[in-house]
């Protein structure tokens, strides 16, 4: 294991609050707005872990475990995923299928700690985040699935690192539909308009928001951290693909690559300016599409 | 309608005695009959007279004919409900059980709607526990109940909310208020005093100058006041720029739930533009100190027209332009169509009022049917739209804007000149008089009785959201219960204003 391999885990540890910070900026620019600080996210953060934190008396250790469990979870899916040129700090034939159950870990001890608290909306939000979770498993291993097949490496890091120029000049179309798969996967999975709104302060249609609400102080942070690194790691992957310029110099490849992640919240922030969103009967036919793209690119690949 | 009950408009003081006083059974007959020939319910009150027995009065509006009628009974104790042949009653005779103890045998809903203590003397008995009733529950294996509020995740009023649901679909919701009760409505029958005017105010704080026009008018009619021209005219600007205001804010907070976020940021912000607009006339955004007894308490000078047209020009070019975003964007339109639908046969039942009446295609609107003031001489055409859904709500919501500021830009254009205040006078002794006014949210109706004095004996407010909440539990059946809020915001009814 190289230094250098610790580069894409301490970059997203330091940077992954700020991609909220631009969906945000963004968001509020469109609408006229001057909007929040792009730092707002870490000073939510800071904030967070100055308070105390309340437990409800009808709460175990389930729900005082649950984001722990959720950060450390993300973070050990974060030692799998490659930055640029800087390799991961572990990979291993098939890492990509324990990124995928890392993800769910992460996934169910959140929604174990919001069905601890024996609140029916927590239980509501926790059916509809696993409900879509789910769905969006599928397109999200298809696309990865893809990958693989085009570059022969079961392992993120080489597989990753193997999409160039030369991939996309030859399997240009596959390479966009498993991007726009995958986004709408990154979407779902970070709450983001059209299937999820985090802005709302209505529990009743919140998904992923509603799940957390009894958390408080630093143990609210953790849950928001842990977010915000999901949503990092799943931005580098698609950046990874989205990116493909290899110059040769790891650090011009890394400001590129980060300059990818800064473009993506951008594109996040103007998806969430443009549209509606989806009435929750709908959301699953999104996923089914998303599925539809990865699946098709698959077959492209497979040819 | 029975021919011995005095038919009379709206804002005109009838002698007490003059109100016959029916037998139980011929004042069912009366009410009954006279909803079914298409009168509406506007007000059905309990009243303690001489200290001891209770009456019930009933305000009848028939739009055919722009007229309204009343007739009275005597009831203690126990009585065979309306509710049965009369749905429009079933909140009344809730109201009228909770306040004097009078029990409608029979009705089929009979709890608390506000949770205070019995208003009626002599009876002592405990205020319950807000929210604290037997709810409509289901039982089932997967059937589960859902409760929301009082205390909520955004700043809103409180209410109680319970869902039966079967996963993520609503069979009932039941609505339990009363958390801003606080006792306004008593408090106005012991005036007009000094204070009676700010509680009128202060009734619903975003309908200040649709409650304060109704509570003027039936002090004007009771004391024989003549509103001037300049006084009536301004009036009516300053209700429709009321209607603007708070129906330019329901479309960017509709945008907002939908998590469109560009209308809700332009909406709000042209919100406070027509805000300020009620701020030239009087000096405050939300109509304080704007209408008083006999006109309107602040004129708009001549050489200030200019502005207040230019500044009215320009918050409508900017709300044309955030509605045209609004209605363009497929997305927004596939949330609102076809959710939270009220059948037009519900909503006669119910006797919904205001937007969400006519957003099932009823033409229902006191300006038309029974109008006063400037509304006499002056027409708005009623907006609607059938298919009663948010859509529908929220549409009619725009027509009505568009048809507002044409209303406020010609009036503005041609103000009258002259006194905008005629002091009114004391009031007749034993008389009754109906104010109704089009509020943004739909039929205000005061009630105001007078005794040997000419002080007020009885103060009756109805707030259009007295009407309303059994829409909005109706427009959640079958529905999805994500879609609450939307829904919600759809009618956007007042807690405070049912609450008083």
């Amino acid at each position: 294991m190289k230094p250098q391999s610790a580069f894409p885990l301490l970059l997203a540890i330091a940077l992954a609050p700020m991609v909220q910070g631009i969906i945000n900026r963004t968001k509020a620019i469109v609408a006229g707005r001057a909007g929040q600080p792009l730092m707002q996210p870490y000073l939510d953060l800071a904030k967070l872990l100055r308070k105390g934190a309340v437990y409800s008396e009808t709460a175990s250790w389930v729900f005082r475990t649950a984001p722990a469990v959720g950060l450390s979870a993300i973070i050990c899916a974060g030692a799998l995923i490659p930055f640029a040129a800087f390799p991961s700090l572990t990979h291993f034939g098939g890492d990509l299928v324990l990124l995928g159950y890392l993800l769910a870990l992460g996934r169910f001890a959140i929604v174990l700690g919001a069905l601890d608290t024996g609140s029916s909306f927590e239980g509501m939000g926790a059916s509809r985040e696993i409900a879509f979770a789910a769905l969006a498993e599928a397109p999200l291993f298809l696309a990865l699935a893809a990958i693989v097949r085009e570059t022969g490496s079961l392992s993120l890091t080489p597989a990753l690192g193997a999409v160039s120029i030369n991939v996309w000049n030859h399997a240009a179309p596959s390479m966009c539909l498993t991007i726009g798969a995958l986004l709408i996967v990154f979407l779902t999975e970070n709450a983001r308009i059209p299937v999820d709104d985090p802005t709302t302060h209505l529990e009743l249609t919140m998904i992923h928001e509603v799940m957390v609400l009894d958390h408080s102080g630093p143990d609210f942070a953790i849950v928001q951290y842990s977010a915000a690194l999901k949503m990092w790691f799943l931005g580098a992957i698609i950046v990874a693909i989205a990116v493909p310029w290899h110059v040769g110099n790891a650090l011009a490849d890394a400001a590129c690559a980060l300059a990818g992640i800064a473009a993506l919240g951008i594109v996040t922030g103007l998806i969430e300016a443009s549209m509606a969103r989806l009435r929750l009967l709908r959301v699953p036919t999104l996923l089914l599409t998303a599925a539809m793209l990865s699946a098709l690119a698959f077959v492209m690949v497979a040819k | 309608m029975s021919s011995s009950s005095p038919s009379f408009h709206a804002a005109e003081a009838i002698p007490l005695a003059n109100v016959p006083e029916l037998r139980m059974p011929e004042f069912r007959d009366a009410v009954v009959s006279s909803v079914n020939g298409g009168a509406s319910l506007s007000a059905l009150l309990g009243r303690q007279r001489d200290g001891r027995y209770l009456e019930l009065l009933a305000v009848l509006a028939n739009a055919a004919t722009g007229r309204l009628s009343i007739v009275r009974t005597t009831a203690d104790g126990a009585y065979p409900c309306l509710t049965l042949d009369c749905p429009q009653a079933h909140w009344f005779e809730r109201e009228i059980a909770e306040q004097w103890g009078a029990i409608p045998e029979g009705h089929p809903w009979l709890k608390p709607i506000r949770f205070h203590a019995l208003h009626r003397n002599g009876v002592v008995a405990e205020a319950p526990a807000p929210g604290v009733t037997n709810f409509f529950s289901m039982r089932g294996e997967e059937v589960h109940e859902v409760a929301v509020g009082p205390v909520h995740a955004g700043i809103i009023e409180p209410g109680h909310f319970r869902f039966q649901c079967h996963g993520e679909r609503v069979f009932h919701l039941e609505i339990a208020l009363g958390y801003q009760h606080r006792g306004v409505e008593r408090a106005l029958a012991s005036g007009p005093d000094k204070r009676t005017i700010h509680l009128a105010e202060t009734l619903c704080g975003d309908t200040t100058v649709g409650h304060t026009t109704a509570y003027c008018e039936a002090l004007e009619a009771l004391s024989d006041t003549q509103v001037p021209p300049a006084g009536q005219v301004l009036r009516g600007v300053a209700l429709e720029l009321e209607r603007m205001a708070n129906h330019c804010g329901d479309l960017g907070a509709l945008a907002g739930d939908v998590g469109y976020l560009p209308s809700a940021a332009y909406f709000g912000r042209i919100r406070g533009d027509f805000l300020n607009l009620t701020a030239m006339l009087c000096g405050s955004r939300f109509g304080r100190g704007m209408i008083r007894p006999g006109g309107v308490g602040f004129g708009l000078a001549r050489d200030r027209t200019a502005e207040f047209l230019k500044r009215l020009k320009d918050a409508f070019r900017d709300l044309s332009d955030a509605a045209v975003q609004l209605w363009d964007r497929p997305s927004v339109q596939a949330r609102f169509e076809d959710t939270g639908p009220v059948s037009r046969e519900d909503c006669i039942a119910l006797g919904l009022v205001g937007p969400a009446a006519r957003a099932c295609g009823i033409e229902r609107d006191v300006r038309r049917d029974f109008p006063s003031g400037i509304f006499r001489s002056v027409q708005i055409p009623v907006s609607k739209w059938d298919s009663g859904d948010v859509f529908a709500r929220a549409w009619v919501r725009w027509l009505e804007i568009q048809r507002s500021e044409t209303f406020v830009r010609e009036q503005i254009a041609s103000l009258p000149g002259g006194s905008e205040l005629e002091r009114p006078g004391p009031l007749r002794p034993n008389h009754l008089a109906v104010a109704m006014v089009e509020g943004w949210r739909g039929e205000i109706c005061h009630v105001a009785i007078t005794d040997s004095q000419g002080s007020f004996a009885h103060y009756k407010v109805v707030d259009p959201s007295f009407h309303n909440w059994m829409g909005l539990a109706l427009a959640m059946r079958g529905q999805q219960i994500s879609d609450f809020p939307l829904c919600n915001k759809s009618f956007n009814l007042s807690y405070c204003g049912h609450d008083l």
